[in-house]
């Protein structure tokens, strides 16, 4: 669907709740709240967002298990000498590093998983406003085609610091 | 019943941006100072990797002298770093805010530092590859030997670094987003990149805090092995007596929370000082923190006694004279009652009252006083060791160390707080957005004829 972003913003928590309330009324149900304080879940009547995040560390600890199970396991076999009387595969050593290998490979996917699932990077900020970080609430939604001046004429009348229109033709 | 001002977003904005977008001009001279201590150090070290390791105080018998002993150190002041956060955040104390950023930046640069003393200690550092997988040597075809502890030592601790460097940076993004809107010019395109593009919606956040449990959860396992891998330095040699012990991995495990903990409090004490923060870093914390710290100086303790217990209980010829050696002759004897009561002797007590609780003044010189004594407690375990007559060395042996090993102890200290310094210039040591939580979700309760805080606590 065709659309316009709009961006109300608002000082205090309470308009922006009560802005919220009439973007629902209205039936706009999908918009996006902006803060510089990670509010609780649904305080703004939101939708919850759901993710995958659970799926990365595993995967990401497989990975790493493997690879250093790969590693120990290879060079030891490739210059097979033996020190301190211990096989060359030596199962406990192995583990050691298998252990830092699987911790590592989980680490490292779940940071790359939040940044994923979070939708970053992203190039642009496209509509926002600085005032965000200093306390002030944000609503984005996506107006259908000819109503956004009907959620600017809402959101000042839900107070609005500030009333943001995505250029037309972006 | 403490009072405590009400603050707003901008005013946590304006309170922890100070050292960031105000820098004080003391700030400049203090790095200044401590650059000057680090480039000492680094001319001590070039002047090693020049003349070879001769010039440290190190000989046979006593291979592993001031520089490993500091090694030791420095790894635990970094495991309680992150140990700290990690367990705050996953019990959801509410007084964790001010402290979880400046534990884990500690971390960072006390691992860092405590990482390239084995470089100093073996005055090769265009070989120390070889001790991490796969450190291959191109010239004769060797492997890493996985077997030796001296390969999961470098495996585990940079795992930790860059497990805990990942982390610090994931979740400074939203605070990186407060100093690109604060900013301007070159830094306000450098803040932007780094930011990533956050704008603060309910997925990011949502995102932000799971992450925050999560790698915690993650971060506290490898913290457990690397301090214990760092103990199996040790332990599993078998030609040295006092080593070879089966308690060493929980022992210096709980000895790095103790050292770690008296750190960060340090640090916090430093910071509040420095900053004029007392609004965020509040005598109630400090309060939390010692009474942490007596439960875990305790646990120390009975590991330190039980390690003793346990060494000289079957009276073995070998055992005895270590022990005798550490205990009662010059001049571990002297060292040894000084570590007893700085480590714990003289603050645990004096944790017991309040008072001294909430003095940060004191709390500050307690907790200096405990690190002194952790510095001391693996002075006394690593040189009488190698001292004495093994049945795999040939001679008694003594160590004084050398001006470079000491001026290269000293330039790690620099080098530890220059990297906390430097790092509160650019980006807000105290997270913002955890304060900016604390405050939105604080209220006051009347209870009777007093007003309580209280917080909601998102499950």
């Amino acid at each position: 669907m065709a659309g316009r972003s709009v961006l109300g913003v608002f000082k205090e928590v309470d308009e922006a709740v009560d802005a919220a309330d009439k973007l629902r009324e209205s039936g706009l149900e999908n918009f996006e709240v902006l803060s510089g304080t990670p509010y609780p879940e649904g305080a703004f009547g939101e939708k919850v967002a759901n993710h995958r995040l659970y799926v990365w560390p595993l995967m990401g600890a497989l990975l790493g298990f493997s690879l250093a199970v790969l590693v120990t396991a290879g060079t030891q076999l490739a210059y097979p000498l033996v020190t301190g009387g211990k096989p060359i595969l030596a199962l406990p050593a192995m583990f050691i590093i298998a252990y830092e290998g699987t911790m590592l490979g989980a680490i490292i996917s779940t940071i790359i998983g939040v940044i994923f699932e979070s939708r970053l990077p992203k190039a642009k900020l496209d509509l926002y406003d600085p005032r965000i970080t200093e306390g002030y609430i944000g609503l984005v939604v996506v107006a259908p085609e000819g109503e956004a001046e009907r959620v600017d004429a809402l959101f000042k009348s839900a107070n609005a610091a500030d009333v943001q229109l995505e250029p037309v033709g972006t | 019943m403490q009072q405590r001002p009400a603050l707003t977003e901008l005013d946590i904005n304006r309170d922890l941006l100070r050292p960031v977008l105000a820098t004080p001009i003391w700030f400049y001279f203090l790095l200044g100072a401590l650059a000057i201590g680090v480039c000492t150090a680094l001319g001590g070290f070039a002047w090693a990797v020049n003349h070879g390791t001769g010039v440290y105080g190190i000989n046979r018998p006593v291979m592993w002298g001031f520089l490993l002993v500091n090694f030791v150190f420095w790894v635990g002041i970094s495991h309680a770093g992150v140990m700290l956060s990690a367990i705050l955040r996953l019990s959801n104390a509410e007084w964790r805010r001010p402290a979880t950023r400046a534990a884990e930046v500690l971390t960072i640069f006390a691992l860092g530092t405590a990482a390239l003393h084995p470089v100093f200690h073996t005055g090769r550092p265009w070989r120390i590859y070889w001790s991490m997988p796969p450190g291959y040597d191109f010239g004769r075809g060797i492997w890493p030997d996985v077997r030796s502890p001296f390969v999961w030592d470098p495996t585990a601790i940079s795992t930790y670094l860059t497990g805990t460097t990942l982390f610090v940076i994931l979740l400074l993004i939203p605070d990186l987003a407060v100093l690109r809107d604060r900013s301007s010019g070159l830094m306000h395109k450098v803040y932007g990149f780094m930011s990533l593009g956050w704008k603060g919606n309910t997925r990011q956040w949502k995102l932000q805090i799971i992450a925050g449990f999560l790698l915690s959860a993650l971060i506290l396992p490898v913290f457990v092995s690397v301090h214990s891998i760092v103990s199996w330095d040790f332990a599993v040699q078998i030609a040295v007596e006092g080593w070879n012990a089966t308690i060493f991995a929980p022992y210096f495990v709980i000895g790095a929370v103790h050292s770690g903990v008296a750190g960060v409090i340090s640090v916090l004490a430093l910071l509040r000082w420095m900053f004029r923060w007392e609004n965020y870093i509040r005598d109630d914390h400090f309060d939390a923190l010692a009474r942490l710290m007596i439960v875990v100086a305790t646990a120390w303790f009975y590991f330190l006694v039980i390690e003793f217990f346990l060494g000289i209980y079957p009276a073995e010829e070998p055992e005895i004279t270590l022990r005798h050696l550490q205990v009662f002759e010059w001049p571990f004897s002297a060292t040894f009652i000084v570590f007893l009561l700085m480590g714990y002797f003289v603050p645990v007590p004096l944790w017991l009252f309040k008072r001294v609780r909430q003095n940060v003044a004191l709390m500050f010189w307690t907790t200096l006083m405990v690190n002194i004594g952790m510095w001391l407690e693996r002075f006394i375990i690593i040189i009488p060791g190698l001292m004495r007559k093994q049945p795999l060395t040939f001679n008694w042996g003594s160590y004084n160390p050398s001006p470079i090993e000491l001026i290269l102890v000293a330039g790690s200290f620099c080098l530890v707080f220059l990297g906390v310094l430097t790092f509160s210039k650019f980006f807000p040591i105290i997270p913002l957005a955890d304060a900016k939580e604390g405050v939105a979700l604080e209220t006051h309760v009347r209870v009777g004829k007093v007003m309580v805080p209280a917080a909601y606590r998102e499950e």
